[in-house]
């Protein structure tokens, strides 16, 4: 009699168990991003442009730096499907090189900030007091300058280079994340479960890695989402103005410096490159919304 | 005689104001105003008050997780106040906390299975399979099941998460548990079941509790003795059925008298019934903090604070009408 409750009753467990399967927040945020069609999108875009970067060297139909003297300036053809430039190089297999720089220093950058930047959030959140003074007013000087005025002055001093401009989108990037997270940590740091952990005995430095930075993260990684958007933005931008990639390094910045002469005679020059970086940008804000969406624990009910 | 496991001595936290444009201190508010009792082994003592009145910066205050203006906390022969952060760590295996919101106490990116570990692999009890067992076997104890271990605290409904938070306490088996408010945000059904497991655990595991709560109904049935706070001060402290039966303290009575009785019929009494509202601690009122709101307050209460002191063997009070 015992024998067949106790059946019934891992019978019973068995089922519950099925229907209530774990689902961790990461998980959770996953479903809610598929659903959201636009987002998608934007993710569609971007893996389309990081496959299309991380290929280039195998895909490109030409060297993205020979020069044809003779074939310059072509219109689209079925030679070269995105024309040529003054060079007569060929701008499909300049932009897919491009694709490769505008978006490893996109990506290097804001990561870079994102390292530093939380950091000093998490120690000036943490720790408070003078600490944290510091950290803020010099937060808030950085800020104080128009951001691609200070990339300028810094490449300036640095020297125009592609690693130069990268460390200058870096440095300009630091002050938004590392405001982000130490608003995000001065909340997360009053949360109970903090309280919990001390009372459990643990240290400062377990707290931090296993309760508070988890718990900080996801703005960071929607900000940072929107963020290389803008880095790519800037780098482009840099590099038109003469300070990012030098010859024969190309980025898409660089094309349109180079496509300044052309714009009536040949607009494809410029008409490509700057589909490019419209469609990355467009690509990685739609994902970071969607990721925002998924992620923001304030959005859902 | 039992043995006295925690003894509290003239424990004060005044909480900085700060003001004006450098932060200056400008006032301080009295959360709590230098209390003083004991525990006893094997007991559990209720801790009851209205909201503000300091009863959970007590329960804060005894495990040192925010420090004391002045006074000593005894914990069996080590004065908490004054021990190092490496023997602060291996207090807290005797003493742990359960919190009134089980969700917020739970940390929303962990498993219960590393939640419950945590307690384990800070304090370097047993090896990984060990401590696998353990959690099983916790869960158990709690009305869980094995299964439960792999999910994330937002799967669980109020009362299980309660049960998780409970486990968690236990995790390094320790003799003093605080409860603050632990059943006061679930559902009256589940209260009950919640506050059963609690006592049942008393017993298995010879847990001695400060059980902090603001409702009567639940302190009576779970207290041994009973402490009363008002505005950061203890204003009675006695047996649980000496405070029932024989309330010395005005403000007592008027709490006790404020219970609904569920029954329509029988009127309450109204008269007894407190008016006006808690005075701010950060400007109590002199004397007697109570004298304000109270029914029978003299002219020495607004002058003189009472002093809190044993009337009948084992009933504390402070209050003027009994010098």
């Amino acid at each position: 009699m015992a024998t067949l409750e106790k059946e019934k009753r891992q019978e019973k467990i068995k089922i519950q168990e099925q229907v209530e399967k774990p689902v961790s927040p990461w998980k959770d945020a996953w479903r809610s991003f598929k659903k959201n069609k636009i987002a998608l999108i934007g993710a569609i875009i971007v893996l389309l442009f990081v496959v299309v970067a991380i290929l280039a060297p195998w895909i490109m139909p030409y060297d993205y730096n020979k020069n044809d003297l003779v074939n310059r300036l072509q219109p689209p053809t079925g030679d070269h499907w995105l024309g040529t430039d003054d060079f007569g190089r060929d701008i499909l297999s300049r932009s897919m090189y491009g694709a490769r720089i505008s978006l490893t220093v996109g990506f290097s950058a804001v990561l870079g900030s994102i390292i530093i930047g939380s950091f000093l959030g998490v120690v000036a959140a943490y720790y408070g007091r003078w600490v944290d003074t510091l950290i803020s007013r010099i937060f808030d000087i950085l800020l104080a300058f128009p951001s691609i005025l200070l990339a300028i002055a810094i490449v300036a001093i640095l020297g125009p280079s592609l690693r130069n401009a990268l460390i200058a989108i870096a440095i300009i990037n630091i002050p938004n994340f590392g405001r982000l997270i130490r608003s995000r940590v001065l909340s997360v740091k009053e949360e109970e479960y903090i309280v919990a952990a001390r009372a459990v005995g643990m240290n400062d430095s377990r707290i931090l890695i296993r309760h508070i930075i988890p718990n900080s993260i996801t703005p960071v990684i929607v900000q940072g989402t929107l963020a290389i958007a803008t880095a790519i933005i800037e780098i482009a931008a840099l590099s038109f103005l003469g300070l990012g990639a030098q010859s024969p390094k190309v980025d898409w910045g660089k094309m349109l410096a180079d496509s300044q002469q052309y714009l009536v005679n040949a607009p494809w020059t410029m008409i490509f490159p700057g589909v490019a970086i419209m469609l990355t940008v467009l690509g990685f804000n739609l994902m970071g919304d969607g990721l925002r969406d998924a992620l923001d624990p304030k959005m859902k009910s | 005689m039992t043995q006295t496991l925690m003894e509290v001595e003239g424990l004060k936290k005044y909480f900085p104001i700060t003001g004006g444009v450098f932060g200056r201190k400008v006032g301080e508010v009295k959360a709590v105003d230098d209390v003083s009792f004991m525990v006893r082994k094997g007991e559990t003592l209720g801790l009851v008050g209205e909201s503000g009145c300091g009863k959970s910066t007590t329960g804060r205050l005894l495990l040192r997780l925010i420090e004391a203006t002045e006074g000593t906390v005894k914990f069996e022969d080590k004065e908490v106040n004054t021990l190092s952060t490496t023997e602060m760590k291996k207090i807290r295996r005797e003493m742990q906390l359960i919190f009134q919101d089980p969700l917020a106490s739970l940390n929303p990116r962990q498993t219960v299975e590393k939640i419950l570990m945590e307690p384990l692999v800070v304090h370097k009890i047993g090896e990984k399979n060990e401590r696998k067992q353990m959690v099983k076997e916790i869960l158990e104890v709690v009305g869980l099941d094995e299964y439960h271990a792999k999910r994330y605290p937002h799967q669980f409904s109020g009362g299980q998460r309660q049960r998780i938070g409970i486990a968690r306490a236990l995790m390094t088996r320790p003799k003093l548990i605080i409860a603050d408010e632990p059943v006061s945000a679930l559902d009256v059904s589940i209260q009950s079941q919640v506050l059963n497991l609690l006592k049942d655990l008393q017993k298995k595991f010879s847990l001695t509790y400060i059980f902090i709560a603001h409702d009567l109904g639940v302190v009576r049935h779970i207290s041994d003795r009973v402490g009363v706070m008002y505005l950061g001060r203890l204003v009675e402290l006695a047996d649980v059925d000496q405070i029932f039966a024989n309330t010395l303290h005005p403000y007592t009575e008027a709490l006790l008298s404020s219970v609904p009785i569920p029954d329509p019929e029988l009127d309450q009494d109204q008269e007894d019934v407190l008016g006006g509202e808690i005075p701010s601690p950060a400007n109590p009122p002199r004397g007697c903090a109570f004298h304000t709101r109270c029914p029978l307050a003299m002219d020495v209460c607004k002058e003189v604070r009472p002093v809190f002191k044993e009337k009948e063997p084992g009933h504390y009070v402070a209050c003027h009408l009994h010098e």
